[in-house]
Protein backbone atom coordinates (compact mmCIF):
# COMPACT_ATOMS: atom_id res chain seq x y z
CA UNK A 1 0.00 0.00 0.00
CA UNK A 2 1.19 3.49 -0.87
CA UNK A 3 0.23 6.62 1.01
CA UNK A 4 -0.68 9.84 -0.77
CA UNK A 5 -1.25 13.40 0.36
CA UNK A 6 -4.25 14.97 -1.36
CA UNK A 7 -3.99 18.69 -0.70
CA UNK A 8 -6.58 21.34 -1.47
CA UNK A 9 -5.23 24.77 -2.37
CA UNK A 10 -6.76 28.13 -1.99
CA UNK A 11 -5.66 31.24 -3.82
CA UNK A 12 -5.52 34.56 -1.97
CA UNK A 13 -7.96 37.07 -3.39
CA UNK A 14 -10.16 34.44 -5.03
CA UNK A 15 -13.87 35.10 -4.36
CA UNK A 16 -15.05 33.58 -1.08
CA UNK A 17 -17.62 30.85 -1.59
CA UNK A 18 -21.16 31.62 -0.49
CA UNK A 19 -22.66 29.98 2.61
CA UNK A 20 -24.62 27.68 0.39
CA UNK A 21 -21.50 26.66 -1.54
CA UNK A 22 -19.67 26.06 1.76
CA UNK A 23 -22.51 23.84 2.96
CA UNK A 24 -22.37 21.78 -0.26
CA UNK A 25 -18.57 21.50 0.08
CA UNK A 26 -18.82 20.29 3.69
CA UNK A 27 -21.56 17.83 2.86
CA UNK A 28 -19.66 16.35 -0.10
CA UNK A 29 -16.39 16.26 1.88
CA UNK A 30 -18.21 14.38 4.64
CA UNK A 31 -19.47 11.87 2.08
CA UNK A 32 -15.99 11.39 0.63
CA UNK A 33 -14.57 10.79 4.13
CA UNK A 34 -17.25 8.17 4.82
CA UNK A 35 -16.58 6.41 1.52
CA UNK A 36 -12.82 6.50 2.11
CA UNK A 37 -13.29 4.96 5.53
CA UNK A 38 -15.60 2.28 4.18
CA UNK A 39 -13.01 1.46 1.48
CA UNK A 40 -10.17 1.35 4.00
CA UNK A 41 -8.37 4.19 2.21
CA UNK A 42 -8.81 6.94 4.85
CA UNK A 43 -5.79 7.71 7.04
CA UNK A 44 -6.41 11.31 8.07
CA UNK A 45 -8.19 14.39 6.80
CA UNK A 46 -8.67 17.95 7.94
CA UNK A 47 -9.39 21.52 6.93
CA UNK A 48 -7.08 24.34 7.98
CA UNK A 49 -7.74 27.88 9.19
CA UNK A 50 -6.46 30.80 7.14
CA UNK A 51 -2.67 31.18 6.66
CA UNK A 52 -2.63 34.38 8.79
CA UNK A 53 -3.08 32.19 11.84
CA UNK A 54 0.18 30.33 11.10
CA UNK A 55 3.41 30.70 13.07
CA UNK A 56 6.83 29.73 11.74
CA UNK A 57 9.35 28.29 14.20
CA UNK A 58 13.07 28.22 13.40
CA UNK A 59 15.75 26.50 15.43
CA UNK A 60 19.19 27.64 14.23
CA UNK A 61 22.39 27.11 16.20
CA UNK A 62 20.55 26.60 19.44
CA UNK A 63 18.41 29.74 19.16
CA UNK A 64 14.73 29.41 18.53
CA UNK A 65 12.88 32.20 16.77
CA UNK A 66 9.24 32.50 15.97
CA UNK A 67 7.57 34.63 13.38
CA UNK A 68 4.00 35.46 12.49
CA UNK A 69 2.46 34.30 9.25
CA UNK A 70 2.86 31.45 6.79
CA UNK A 71 6.26 30.04 5.69
CA UNK A 72 5.78 30.29 1.94
CA UNK A 73 5.57 33.80 0.52
CA UNK A 74 3.09 32.85 -2.15
CA UNK A 75 -0.51 33.60 -2.97
CA UNK A 76 -1.47 29.92 -2.79
CA UNK A 77 -1.87 28.09 0.50
CA UNK A 78 -2.96 24.66 1.61
CA UNK A 79 -6.54 24.91 2.82
CA UNK A 80 -7.03 21.29 3.77
CA UNK A 81 -5.85 17.80 2.99
CA UNK A 82 -6.42 14.09 3.05
CA UNK A 83 -3.88 11.38 3.72
CA UNK A 84 -5.01 8.18 2.05
CA UNK A 85 -3.59 4.73 1.48
CA UNK A 86 -4.26 2.76 -1.68
CA UNK A 87 -2.68 0.34 -4.14
CA UNK A 88 -1.41 2.73 -6.78
CA UNK A 89 -1.61 6.19 -8.33
CA UNK A 90 -4.72 5.35 -10.38
CA UNK A 91 -6.63 4.58 -7.20
CA UNK A 92 -5.37 7.82 -5.59
CA UNK A 93 -6.33 9.82 -8.70
CA UNK A 94 -9.84 8.38 -8.61
CA UNK A 95 -10.29 9.67 -5.03
CA UNK A 96 -8.66 12.99 -5.99
CA UNK A 97 -11.20 13.42 -8.79
CA UNK A 98 -14.02 13.37 -6.25
CA UNK A 99 -12.11 15.65 -3.85
CA UNK A 100 -11.44 18.14 -6.67
CA UNK A 101 -15.11 18.17 -7.67
CA UNK A 102 -15.99 19.07 -4.08
CA UNK A 103 -13.17 21.47 -3.15
CA UNK A 104 -11.31 22.69 -6.27
CA UNK A 105 -7.85 21.70 -7.57
CA UNK A 106 -6.19 18.89 -5.62
CA UNK A 107 -2.49 18.05 -5.64
CA UNK A 108 -1.72 14.33 -5.33
CA UNK A 109 1.67 13.67 -3.84
CA UNK A 110 3.05 10.26 -2.85
CA UNK A 111 4.71 9.75 0.53
CA UNK A 112 8.31 8.62 0.49
CA UNK A 113 8.31 4.84 1.04
CA UNK A 114 11.02 5.16 3.68
CA UNK A 115 8.88 7.44 5.87
CA UNK A 116 5.97 5.03 5.89
CA UNK A 117 5.53 2.80 8.85
CA UNK B 1 18.41 -11.53 -38.95
CA UNK B 2 21.31 -9.76 -37.26
CA UNK B 3 21.49 -8.79 -33.61
CA UNK B 4 20.69 -5.11 -34.30
CA UNK B 5 17.39 -6.07 -35.96
CA UNK B 6 16.56 -8.53 -33.20
CA UNK B 7 17.33 -5.83 -30.64
CA UNK B 8 14.99 -3.35 -32.36
CA UNK B 9 12.22 -5.94 -32.68
CA UNK B 10 12.48 -7.59 -29.28
CA UNK B 11 13.83 -4.95 -26.87
CA UNK B 12 10.50 -3.31 -26.02
CA UNK B 13 8.64 -6.60 -25.69
CA UNK B 14 11.29 -8.05 -23.40
CA UNK B 15 11.48 -4.92 -21.22
CA UNK B 16 7.69 -4.97 -20.91
CA UNK B 17 7.64 -8.58 -19.74
CA UNK B 18 10.56 -8.08 -17.34
CA UNK B 19 8.91 -4.93 -15.94
CA UNK B 20 5.95 -7.06 -14.93
CA UNK B 21 8.13 -9.84 -13.52
CA UNK B 22 10.36 -7.42 -11.56
CA UNK B 23 7.88 -4.63 -10.86
CA UNK B 24 10.54 -2.06 -11.75
CA UNK B 25 11.40 -0.47 -15.11
CA UNK B 26 15.06 0.26 -14.31
CA UNK B 27 15.73 -3.30 -13.18
CA UNK B 28 13.91 -4.58 -16.25
CA UNK B 29 16.02 -2.47 -18.62
CA UNK B 30 19.28 -3.52 -16.92
CA UNK B 31 18.31 -7.19 -17.08
CA UNK B 32 17.38 -7.01 -20.78
CA UNK B 33 20.58 -5.12 -21.63
CA UNK B 34 22.59 -7.75 -19.72
CA UNK B 35 20.86 -10.47 -21.71
CA UNK B 36 21.65 -8.79 -25.06
CA UNK B 37 25.29 -8.43 -23.99
CA UNK B 38 25.33 -12.16 -23.24
CA UNK B 39 23.69 -12.87 -26.61
CA UNK B 40 26.41 -10.88 -28.36
CA UNK B 41 29.04 -13.15 -26.79
CA UNK B 42 27.21 -16.48 -27.08
CA UNK B 43 25.16 -16.50 -30.27
CA UNK B 44 26.85 -17.99 -33.31
CA UNK B 45 23.49 -17.85 -35.03
CA UNK B 46 20.36 -16.53 -33.28
CA UNK B 47 18.09 -19.15 -31.62
CA UNK B 48 14.72 -19.86 -33.31
CA UNK B 49 12.84 -17.75 -30.75
CA UNK B 50 15.25 -14.97 -29.78
CA UNK B 51 12.66 -13.15 -27.62
CA UNK B 52 12.13 -16.18 -25.41
CA UNK B 53 15.90 -16.63 -25.06
CA UNK B 54 16.31 -12.97 -24.04
CA UNK B 55 13.45 -13.09 -21.52
CA UNK B 56 14.75 -16.29 -19.89
CA UNK B 57 18.33 -15.02 -19.80
CA UNK B 58 17.26 -11.59 -18.51
CA UNK B 59 15.20 -13.25 -15.81
CA UNK B 60 18.11 -15.44 -14.71
CA UNK B 61 20.50 -12.49 -14.77
CA UNK B 62 18.04 -10.47 -12.67
CA UNK B 63 17.84 -13.26 -10.10
CA UNK B 64 21.65 -13.39 -9.87
CA UNK B 65 21.91 -9.65 -9.56
CA UNK B 66 19.16 -9.40 -6.95
CA UNK B 67 20.78 -12.13 -4.82
CA UNK B 68 23.94 -10.01 -4.64
CA UNK B 69 22.08 -6.86 -3.69
CA UNK B 70 20.10 -6.17 -0.57
CA UNK B 71 18.40 -2.85 -1.28
CA UNK B 72 14.74 -2.44 -0.62
CA UNK B 73 13.93 -2.48 -4.35
CA UNK B 74 15.96 -5.64 -4.84
CA UNK B 75 14.15 -7.42 -2.01
CA UNK B 76 10.81 -6.30 -3.41
CA UNK B 77 11.71 -7.49 -6.92
CA UNK B 78 12.98 -10.79 -5.55
CA UNK B 79 9.70 -11.34 -3.76
CA UNK B 80 7.82 -10.63 -6.98
CA UNK B 81 10.00 -13.06 -8.94
CA UNK B 82 9.41 -15.80 -6.35
CA UNK B 83 5.71 -15.09 -6.59
CA UNK B 84 5.83 -15.50 -10.38
CA UNK B 85 7.75 -18.79 -10.15
CA UNK B 86 4.48 -20.63 -9.57
CA UNK B 87 3.34 -19.54 -13.02
CA UNK B 88 4.15 -21.72 -15.99
CA UNK B 89 7.55 -20.78 -17.41
CA UNK B 90 7.29 -17.91 -19.90
CA UNK B 91 7.63 -19.01 -23.49
CA UNK B 92 8.68 -15.52 -24.48
CA UNK B 93 7.57 -11.94 -24.24
CA UNK B 94 3.88 -11.65 -23.40
CA UNK B 95 1.98 -9.27 -25.68
CA UNK B 96 -0.27 -7.94 -22.90
CA UNK B 97 2.86 -6.76 -21.13
CA UNK B 98 3.56 -4.29 -23.93
CA UNK B 99 0.08 -2.91 -23.69
CA UNK B 100 0.49 -2.53 -19.93
CA UNK B 101 3.80 -0.73 -20.42
CA UNK B 102 2.52 1.61 -23.13
CA UNK B 103 -0.33 2.72 -20.88
CA UNK B 104 2.22 3.32 -18.11
CA UNK B 105 4.52 5.32 -20.44
CA UNK B 106 1.57 7.42 -21.66
CA UNK B 107 -0.03 7.94 -18.25
CA UNK B 108 -1.70 11.37 -18.04
CA UNK B 109 0.20 12.02 -14.77
CA UNK B 110 3.43 12.21 -16.83
CA UNK B 111 4.43 15.32 -18.80
CA UNK B 112 3.38 14.99 -22.48
CA UNK B 113 6.96 15.38 -23.82
CA UNK B 114 8.13 12.71 -21.36
CA UNK B 115 5.47 10.25 -22.59
CA UNK B 116 6.83 10.19 -26.14
CA UNK B 117 10.46 9.97 -25.06
CA UNK B 118 9.71 7.16 -22.62
CA UNK B 119 7.63 5.22 -25.17
CA UNK B 120 10.40 5.46 -27.78
CA UNK B 121 13.03 4.42 -25.23
CA UNK B 122 11.21 1.55 -23.52
CA UNK B 123 8.99 0.15 -26.25
CA UNK B 124 10.91 1.22 -29.34
CA UNK B 125 14.35 0.50 -27.90
CA UNK B 126 15.63 3.82 -29.32
CA UNK B 127 18.72 5.24 -27.64
CA UNK B 128 18.70 8.69 -26.03
CA UNK B 129 20.77 10.34 -28.84
CA UNK B 130 18.35 8.95 -31.47
CA UNK B 131 15.35 10.38 -29.60
CA UNK B 132 17.15 13.72 -29.15
CA UNK B 133 17.88 13.87 -32.90
CA UNK B 134 14.30 13.00 -33.79
CA UNK B 135 12.86 15.76 -31.61
CA UNK B 136 15.59 18.38 -32.04
CA UNK B 137 16.31 18.63 -28.34
CA UNK B 138 19.49 18.25 -26.33
CA UNK B 139 20.47 14.71 -25.36
CA UNK B 140 20.75 15.85 -21.73
CA UNK B 141 17.14 17.11 -21.87
CA UNK B 142 15.85 13.79 -23.21
CA UNK B 143 17.88 11.83 -20.67
CA UNK B 144 16.55 13.99 -17.85
CA UNK B 145 12.94 13.66 -19.03
CA UNK B 146 13.27 9.87 -19.11
CA UNK B 147 14.94 9.68 -15.70
CA UNK B 148 12.32 11.96 -14.13
CA UNK B 149 9.44 10.04 -15.69
CA UNK B 150 10.81 6.68 -14.51
CA UNK B 151 11.33 8.11 -11.02
CA UNK B 152 7.76 9.38 -10.93
CA UNK B 153 6.42 6.00 -12.12
CA UNK B 154 8.23 4.37 -9.20
CA UNK B 155 7.67 7.02 -6.51
CA UNK B 156 4.02 7.71 -7.27
CA UNK B 157 3.30 4.01 -7.99
CA UNK B 158 1.88 4.51 -11.48
CA UNK B 159 0.56 0.99 -12.08
CA UNK B 160 1.44 -1.45 -14.88
CA UNK B 161 -1.97 -2.37 -16.03
CA UNK B 162 -4.34 -1.95 -18.92
CA UNK B 163 -7.01 0.53 -17.81
CA UNK B 164 -10.53 -0.75 -17.24
CA UNK B 165 -13.15 -0.14 -19.92
CA UNK B 166 -14.62 2.91 -18.13
CA UNK B 167 -11.16 4.52 -17.83
CA UNK B 168 -10.34 4.21 -21.54
CA UNK B 169 -11.96 7.49 -22.62
CA UNK B 170 -9.33 9.30 -20.51
CA UNK B 171 -6.45 6.89 -20.94
CA UNK B 172 -6.53 5.85 -24.59
CA UNK B 173 -6.23 9.33 -26.23
CA UNK B 174 -2.74 10.07 -24.79
CA UNK B 175 -1.51 6.69 -26.12
CA UNK B 176 -2.92 7.41 -29.59
CA UNK B 177 -1.43 10.92 -29.48
CA UNK B 178 2.04 9.54 -28.73
CA UNK B 179 1.87 7.10 -31.66
CA UNK B 180 0.47 9.79 -33.98
CA UNK B 181 3.20 12.28 -33.03
CA UNK B 182 5.87 9.61 -33.37
CA UNK B 183 4.70 8.84 -36.91
CA UNK B 184 4.31 12.51 -37.82
CA UNK B 185 7.79 13.35 -36.65
CA UNK B 186 9.05 10.52 -38.81
CA UNK B 187 6.98 11.57 -41.82
CA UNK B 188 7.59 15.32 -41.73
CA UNK B 189 10.69 15.73 -39.61
CA UNK B 190 11.26 19.09 -38.00
CA UNK B 191 14.78 19.05 -39.43
CA UNK B 192 17.19 16.80 -41.24
CA UNK B 193 15.89 14.46 -43.94
CA UNK B 194 12.16 14.99 -44.53
CA UNK B 195 11.23 11.40 -43.83
CA UNK B 196 12.67 9.30 -41.03
CA UNK B 197 11.52 5.78 -41.81
CA UNK B 198 12.64 4.35 -38.45
CA UNK B 199 10.20 6.53 -36.49
CA UNK B 200 7.38 5.78 -38.96
CA UNK B 201 8.05 2.04 -38.81
CA UNK B 202 8.12 2.06 -35.01
CA UNK B 203 4.85 4.01 -34.76
CA UNK B 204 3.18 1.58 -37.18
CA UNK B 205 4.57 -1.44 -35.33
CA UNK B 206 3.20 -0.16 -32.01
CA UNK B 207 -0.15 0.85 -33.58
CA UNK B 208 -0.44 -2.66 -35.02
CA UNK B 209 0.24 -4.17 -31.59
CA UNK B 210 -2.35 -1.87 -30.05
CA UNK B 211 -4.93 -2.76 -32.73
CA UNK B 212 -4.27 -6.48 -32.25
CA UNK B 213 -4.73 -6.10 -28.50
CA UNK B 214 -7.74 -3.75 -28.61
CA UNK B 215 -9.62 -4.76 -31.79
CA UNK B 216 -12.88 -3.35 -30.42
CA UNK B 217 -11.65 0.25 -30.12
CA UNK B 218 -12.54 1.98 -33.41
CA UNK B 219 -10.17 4.92 -32.81
CA UNK B 220 -7.25 2.47 -32.47
CA UNK B 221 -8.18 0.93 -35.83
CA UNK B 222 -8.69 4.44 -37.24
CA UNK B 223 -5.21 5.53 -36.16
CA UNK B 224 -3.63 2.39 -37.62
CA UNK B 225 -5.51 2.91 -40.91
CA UNK B 226 -4.42 6.56 -41.04
CA UNK B 227 -0.77 5.64 -40.49
CA UNK B 228 -0.87 2.82 -43.08
CA UNK B 229 -2.56 4.95 -45.75
CA UNK B 230 -0.10 7.79 -45.18
CA UNK B 231 2.86 5.41 -45.20
CA UNK B 232 1.55 3.84 -48.44
CA UNK B 233 2.05 7.15 -50.28
CA UNK B 234 5.57 7.72 -48.93
CA UNK B 235 7.45 6.22 -51.97
CA UNK B 236 5.85 8.89 -54.19
CA UNK B 237 6.31 11.82 -51.84
CA UNK B 238 9.81 12.82 -52.95
CA UNK B 239 10.98 13.16 -56.54
CA UNK B 240 13.42 10.24 -57.08
CA UNK B 241 15.87 12.34 -59.11
CA UNK B 242 15.74 15.77 -57.45
CA UNK B 243 14.67 14.72 -53.95
CA UNK B 244 12.04 17.47 -54.03
CA UNK B 245 8.63 17.32 -52.40
CA UNK B 246 5.82 16.10 -54.70
CA UNK B 247 2.27 17.18 -53.88
CA UNK B 248 -0.50 14.58 -53.66
CA UNK B 249 -2.11 15.63 -56.96
CA UNK B 250 1.20 15.28 -58.83
CA UNK B 251 2.30 12.00 -57.24
CA UNK B 252 2.93 8.90 -59.36
CA UNK B 253 0.19 6.60 -58.05
CA UNK B 254 1.99 3.56 -59.43
CA UNK B 255 4.59 4.06 -56.69
CA UNK B 256 2.05 3.76 -53.89
CA UNK B 257 2.16 0.62 -51.76
CA UNK B 258 -0.94 -1.34 -52.83
CA UNK B 259 -0.76 -3.83 -49.94
CA UNK B 260 -0.77 -1.08 -47.30
CA UNK B 261 -3.62 0.70 -49.11
CA UNK B 262 -5.71 -2.50 -49.18
CA UNK B 263 -5.05 -3.06 -45.46
CA UNK B 264 -5.90 0.58 -44.67
CA UNK B 265 -9.13 0.51 -46.69
CA UNK B 266 -10.18 -2.70 -44.97
CA UNK B 267 -9.67 -1.08 -41.57
CA UNK B 268 -11.64 2.02 -42.62
CA UNK B 269 -14.54 -0.23 -43.70
CA UNK B 270 -14.42 -2.00 -40.32
CA UNK B 271 -14.60 1.42 -38.62
CA UNK B 272 -17.57 2.48 -40.76
CA UNK B 273 -19.45 -0.68 -39.75
CA UNK B 274 -18.92 0.19 -36.07
CA UNK B 275 -20.38 3.64 -36.69
CA UNK B 276 -18.65 5.27 -33.71
CA UNK B 277 -16.75 8.01 -35.59
CA UNK B 278 -13.74 9.74 -34.06
CA UNK B 279 -10.99 12.10 -35.19
CA UNK B 280 -8.54 9.39 -36.30
CA UNK B 281 -11.20 7.41 -38.12
CA UNK B 282 -12.36 10.45 -40.09
CA UNK B 283 -8.76 11.34 -41.02
CA UNK B 284 -8.26 7.71 -42.09
CA UNK B 285 -11.43 7.93 -44.21
CA UNK B 286 -10.05 11.08 -45.88
CA UNK B 287 -6.82 9.21 -46.64
CA UNK B 288 -8.89 6.32 -47.97
CA UNK B 289 -10.71 8.64 -50.40
CA UNK B 290 -7.35 10.04 -51.57
CA UNK B 291 -6.05 6.55 -52.26
CA UNK B 292 -9.22 5.22 -53.91
CA UNK B 293 -9.39 5.11 -57.70
CA UNK B 294 -7.45 7.21 -60.18
CA UNK B 295 -8.30 10.63 -58.74
CA UNK B 296 -9.50 12.10 -55.45
CA UNK B 297 -13.26 12.54 -54.95
CA UNK B 298 -12.98 16.05 -53.49
CA UNK B 299 -16.67 16.62 -52.54
CA UNK B 300 -16.43 13.49 -50.39
CA UNK B 301 -13.18 14.71 -48.82
CA UNK B 302 -14.82 18.06 -48.05
CA UNK B 303 -17.83 16.35 -46.44
CA UNK B 304 -15.44 14.39 -44.22
CA UNK B 305 -13.52 17.56 -43.29
CA UNK B 306 -16.82 19.22 -42.33
CA UNK B 307 -17.49 16.29 -40.03
CA UNK B 308 -13.93 16.47 -38.62
CA UNK B 309 -14.13 20.22 -38.04
CA UNK B 310 -17.39 19.79 -36.12
CA UNK B 311 -15.70 17.18 -33.92
CA UNK B 312 -12.27 18.86 -33.60
CA UNK B 313 -12.69 22.60 -34.24
CA UNK B 314 -8.95 23.43 -34.39
CA UNK B 315 -7.12 25.84 -36.74
CA UNK B 316 -5.09 22.94 -38.25
CA UNK B 317 -8.30 21.13 -39.27
CA UNK B 318 -9.70 24.42 -40.64
CA UNK B 319 -6.51 24.81 -42.70
CA UNK B 320 -6.68 21.28 -44.13
CA UNK B 321 -10.38 21.71 -44.87
CA UNK B 322 -9.61 24.89 -46.85
CA UNK B 323 -7.53 22.80 -49.28
CA UNK B 324 -10.62 20.65 -49.99
CA UNK B 325 -12.81 23.78 -50.23
CA UNK B 326 -10.48 25.11 -52.96
CA UNK B 327 -10.90 21.92 -54.99
CA UNK B 328 -14.70 21.91 -54.70
CA UNK B 329 -15.66 25.61 -54.60
CA UNK B 330 -12.53 27.31 -55.96
CA UNK B 331 -9.64 29.27 -54.45
CA UNK B 332 -11.61 32.44 -53.64
CA UNK B 333 -14.03 30.58 -51.34
CA UNK B 334 -11.09 28.70 -49.76
CA UNK B 335 -9.24 31.95 -49.10
CA UNK B 336 -12.34 33.36 -47.43
CA UNK B 337 -12.58 30.17 -45.30
CA UNK B 338 -9.04 30.87 -44.05
CA UNK B 339 -10.00 34.34 -42.78
CA UNK B 340 -9.57 34.36 -39.02
CA UNK B 341 -7.56 31.12 -38.96
CA UNK B 342 -4.51 31.81 -36.85
CA UNK B 343 -1.55 29.42 -36.52
CA UNK B 344 1.44 31.47 -35.34
CA UNK B 345 4.76 30.06 -36.53
CA UNK B 346 3.27 27.27 -38.68
CA UNK B 347 4.55 27.51 -42.28
CA UNK B 348 1.64 25.57 -43.80
CA UNK B 349 -0.84 28.43 -43.26
CA UNK B 350 1.05 31.01 -45.40
CA UNK B 351 2.03 28.19 -47.82
CA UNK B 352 -1.63 27.33 -48.41
CA UNK B 353 -2.60 31.00 -48.72
CA UNK B 354 0.23 31.48 -51.21
CA UNK B 355 -1.03 28.58 -53.34
CA UNK B 356 -4.59 29.95 -53.34
CA UNK B 357 -3.45 33.50 -54.13
CA UNK B 358 -1.33 32.18 -57.01
CA UNK B 359 -4.33 30.33 -58.44
CA UNK B 360 -6.31 33.58 -58.29
CA UNK B 361 -3.51 35.33 -60.18
CA UNK B 362 -2.76 37.56 -57.19
CA UNK B 363 0.96 36.92 -57.71
CA UNK B 364 2.31 39.85 -55.76
CA UNK B 365 0.53 38.70 -52.59
CA UNK B 366 1.32 35.06 -53.36
CA UNK B 367 5.05 35.78 -53.48
CA UNK B 368 4.92 37.55 -50.12
CA UNK B 369 3.06 34.59 -48.64
CA UNK B 370 5.63 32.10 -50.09
CA UNK B 371 8.42 34.19 -48.54
CA UNK B 372 6.65 34.13 -45.20
CA UNK B 373 6.14 30.35 -45.42
CA UNK B 374 9.76 29.67 -46.45
CA UNK B 375 10.99 31.74 -43.52
CA UNK B 376 8.88 29.66 -41.10
CA UNK B 377 9.61 26.20 -42.55
CA UNK B 378 12.18 24.35 -40.43
CA UNK B 379 12.69 21.44 -42.80
CA UNK B 380 15.17 22.01 -45.67
CA UNK B 381 13.18 19.99 -48.25
CA UNK B 382 9.99 21.89 -47.51
CA UNK B 383 11.77 25.24 -47.60
CA UNK B 384 13.34 24.40 -50.96
CA UNK B 385 9.90 23.44 -52.32
CA UNK B 386 8.39 26.78 -51.22
CA UNK B 387 11.26 28.79 -52.69
CA UNK B 388 10.92 26.89 -55.97
CA UNK B 389 7.22 27.61 -56.14
CA UNK B 390 7.96 31.30 -55.62
CA UNK B 391 10.57 31.29 -58.38
CA UNK B 392 8.22 29.49 -60.80
CA UNK B 393 5.56 32.07 -60.06
CA UNK B 394 7.92 34.93 -60.89
CA UNK B 395 8.88 33.16 -64.13
CA UNK B 396 5.25 32.51 -65.18
CA UNK B 397 4.45 36.10 -64.39
CA UNK B 398 7.28 37.44 -66.51
CA UNK B 399 6.36 35.07 -69.37
CA UNK B 400 2.71 36.11 -69.45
Amino acid sequence: MKQYLLSVHFVEGAPTPSDEEMQTMFRETGRINDDMQAAGAWVFAGGLTSPESATVVRADNGTTTMSDGPFAETKEHIAGFWVIKCADLDAALAWAERCAAACGPVEVRPFDDLSQA
Amino acid sequence: MDLANIYRAEYGRCVATLARLLGDINLAEEAVQDAFTTALQKWQTPPPNPGAWIVTTARNRAVDRLRRESTREARHAQALLLHHQDEPQEVGPVRDDQLRLIFTCCHPALAPEARTALTLRLLGGLEVPEIARAYLVQEATVAQRIVRAKKKIRDAAIPYRVPAEHELPDRLPPVLTVLYLMFNEGYASTAGPLIRTDLCAEAIRLARELAALMPDEPEVLGLLALLLLTEARRPARLDPTTGELVLLADQDRALWNRALIAEGHDLVRRCLRRNRPGAYQIQAAISAVHTDGAATDWPQVLALYDQLLALVPTPVVALNRAVAVAEVHGPAVALAALEGVDLPGYHRLPATRAELLARLGRNYEARAAYDQAAALATNETERAYLQNRRTELTREWRAS
